[in-house]
């Protein structure tokens, strides 16, 4: 079969988020940079749906010129080559990500063949705008599902489980079709050494689509003001203890 | 004048929070205007909305959506609400920021080739129509325009208070949507119950989590024995589950759970913002840890200083002595 998994490149944020003069962007001159969490999953699932079922692995990614870092990292785990949408440095909504998704994905296919299975993070660290797999279904024409952590792939099918309150539902698509993942979907493995050297000989294809108008137009970022008080300091080390005890006992929790 | 429609989504025949907070949040954008809503087949959870603002309920029953819940055939959902909000001539078209609200609205979005703007705190009506949304899971927010003639959106959940309307009351209306096959497709074939016992994370009341300062998989022992004493879920960081201590359904955080308890208490986690975007909706919030100085204590009610491994286990023995005599 073949799988293609999506990423996109995205800042480590740690502690304190600081924005950039113009308050458009963080900024990253301190910060290293990641696969998106859920993506991290899509990935780790596509290389082992080939380990399993045999095939081809890709990986897509719209982002900078530096975004090919992260390929590499895909590329390390056993994705076997990659499609760079190169951008600048500018904020693209989600649908003219998608849009620009779908025409490498039809170019890719056009040459390769078709992707059984085309696999998303559900939301980006960053933006979070819980839409890029949805309208890159609607383009492709084909069944889509949100929300996933476990799939399993068999007779022209996926099975796909979602947490829900009181369970798990499960979904059934046929192939070909496109599944939005949820960090919990497995563990990622970290990259050997030897996956790091065989990584950079894999091929990256690049290419840079045209930045359609923003519709969902990004005006400035906002740091939100934290609750601004001071906790109270119970005390230190084990003597402690009945100091606690007395604030869970205020919160109804001792007796 | 600006018509508003706002999905509810609701279970076993009562409206989501969520779906609540949406209505409040699109009473100010209707600003007086019509205010209509849609339930997607849950008859008795119509009845109530005027009370909470809407002045015309909608209920959309099809056969095949019979017995599944509204987030359970999102493309059937997606079309109802495109399509009604095509008759009703909507501007505006609000659902709840949860996981199938979400899928709902972009796929609405995605099917009438317009933007969607998911998980706003904050909607200024007006041409363009201009909100503040969550990114960072709400570490940061984003000032945007929706350059459309129709703005789709979720609430994002827990940042707008649903408040009801006194003596509030909606007419509602039944109709059969129009659905074909391929609106089908996806949809819930079986649905797994939880295994009985254990305390949910996202629904605890208390939560006692671990971070990096557990240590290892048996730093865990003064977590666990806490938290039983306290009837409590367990939680942990990040840096946790992916040290494989923990499971992931265990993560509390932006790509883990969002809880949203009355007592969080935060062991040996410093706060990431990954890990604060999960755990900022507790009432309260005790952290103990080493560093007076570690990020966790801007969001903390209480602190504790010093190492948990001598700290929790002190707390459940005075807890057991306590409740002893």
């Amino acid at each position: 079969m073949r799988v293609l998994a999506c990423i996109k490149r995205v800042p480590a944020v740690a502690g304190r988020m600081v924005l950039t003069p113009d308050a458009r962007a963080l900024d990253t001159r301190h910060l290293g940079f990641t696969i998106s969490p859920h993506e991290e999953c899509a990935v780790e699932e596509a290389v082992r749906l080939i380990e399993a079922h045999g095939g081809e692995s890709v990986v897509l990614t719209l982002g900078p010129a530096a975004a090919v870092e992260q390929l590499r990292d895909a590329m390390a785990i056993g994705i076997g080559r990659a499609i760079h949408l190169e951008t600048g440095d500018e904020d693209w909504d989600a649908e003219s990500t998608a849009a620009a998704l779908a025409d490498a994905i039809r170019a890719d296919e056009a040459a390769a063949g078709p992707f059984d299975l085309i696999l998303l993070g559900n939301e980006s660290a960053d933006a979070g705008g819980y839409q890029v797999a949805v309208r890159l279904g609607r383009a492709l024409g084909r069944p889509t599902v949100a929300g996933i952590k476990g799939i399993a792939v068999a007779d022209g099918a996926v099975r796909c489980e979602q947490e829900v309150t009181g369970g798990r539902d499960v979904y059934r698509l046929p192939l070909p079709a496109l599944v939005a993942v949820l960090e919990g979907l497995n563990t990622p493995r970290f990259p050997s050494v030897p996956g790091r050297l065989r990584a950079k000989s894999k091929p990256v294809s690049a290419s840079s689509p045209a930045r359609a108008a923003q519709r969902l137009e990004l005006v400035r970022l906002v740091v939100p003001q934290g609750k601004a008080k001071q906790a109270e300091v119970l005390g230190h080390g084990p003597e402690s203890a009945p100091a606690v005890v007395a604030m869970l006992d205020g919160l109804g929790l001792v007796r | 004048m600006t018509t508003v429609l706002v999905l509810v989504t609701s279970s076993d025949g009562a409206p989501d929070d969520v779906a609540l907070q949406g209505l409040s949040l699109a009473r100010e954008v209707a600003a007086g205007e019509p205010l209509h809503a849609l339930v997607l087949g849950d008859e008795a959870a119509a009845a109530g909305l005027g009370a909470w603002g809407a002045t015309q309920v909608h209920v959309a029953r099809h056969p095949a959506l019979a017995d599944i819940a509204p987030g359970a055939a999102p493309d059937a959902a997606a079309r109802i609400l495109g399509d009604l909000a095509d008759r009703l001539g909507a501007d505006v078209v609000v659902g709840p920021g949860t996981e199938p609200g979400n899928t709902i609205l972009a796929r609405t979005a995605a099917r009438a080739g317009l933007p969607f703007a998911a998980n706003c705190t904050v909607v200024v009506p007006g041409a363009p129509l201009t909100v503040t949304r969550q990114r960072w899971g709400g570490s940061l927010l984003e000032e945007a325009v929706i350059h459309a003639d129709r703005a789709i959106l979720t609430v994002a959940a827990h940042t707008v208070a649903a408040t009801p309307v006194p003596g509030g009351a909606a007419p509602v209306t039944t109709f059969e949507p129009a659905l074909d096959d391929a609106d089908l497709v996806v949809r819930v074939v079986e649905r797994i119950p939880a295994a009985a016992g254990g305390v949910s994370l996202a629904d605890a009341k208390v939560v006692v989590s671990g971070g990096r300062g557990a240590g290892s998989v048996e730093g865990f022992a003064p977590i666990e024995e806490l938290a039983g004493l306290l009837k409590a879920a367990i939680g942990c960081s990040r840096a946790v589950t992916i040290s494989g201590w923990r499971p992931h359904t265990d993560q509390v955080g932006q790509t883990g759970t969002k809880i949203v308890p009355s007592l969080y208490i935060a062991a040996g986690i410093s706060g990431a913002t990954q890990h604060m975007a999960g755990c900022k909706g507790a009432k309260k919030i005790l952290a103990i840890n080493k560093d007076p100085d570690a990020p966790i204590m801007s969001i903390a009610d209480y602190a504790v200083i010093g190492d948990l491994h001598q700290i929790l286990p002190a707390i459940s023995a005075e807890l057991r002595r306590v409740r002893g005599g």
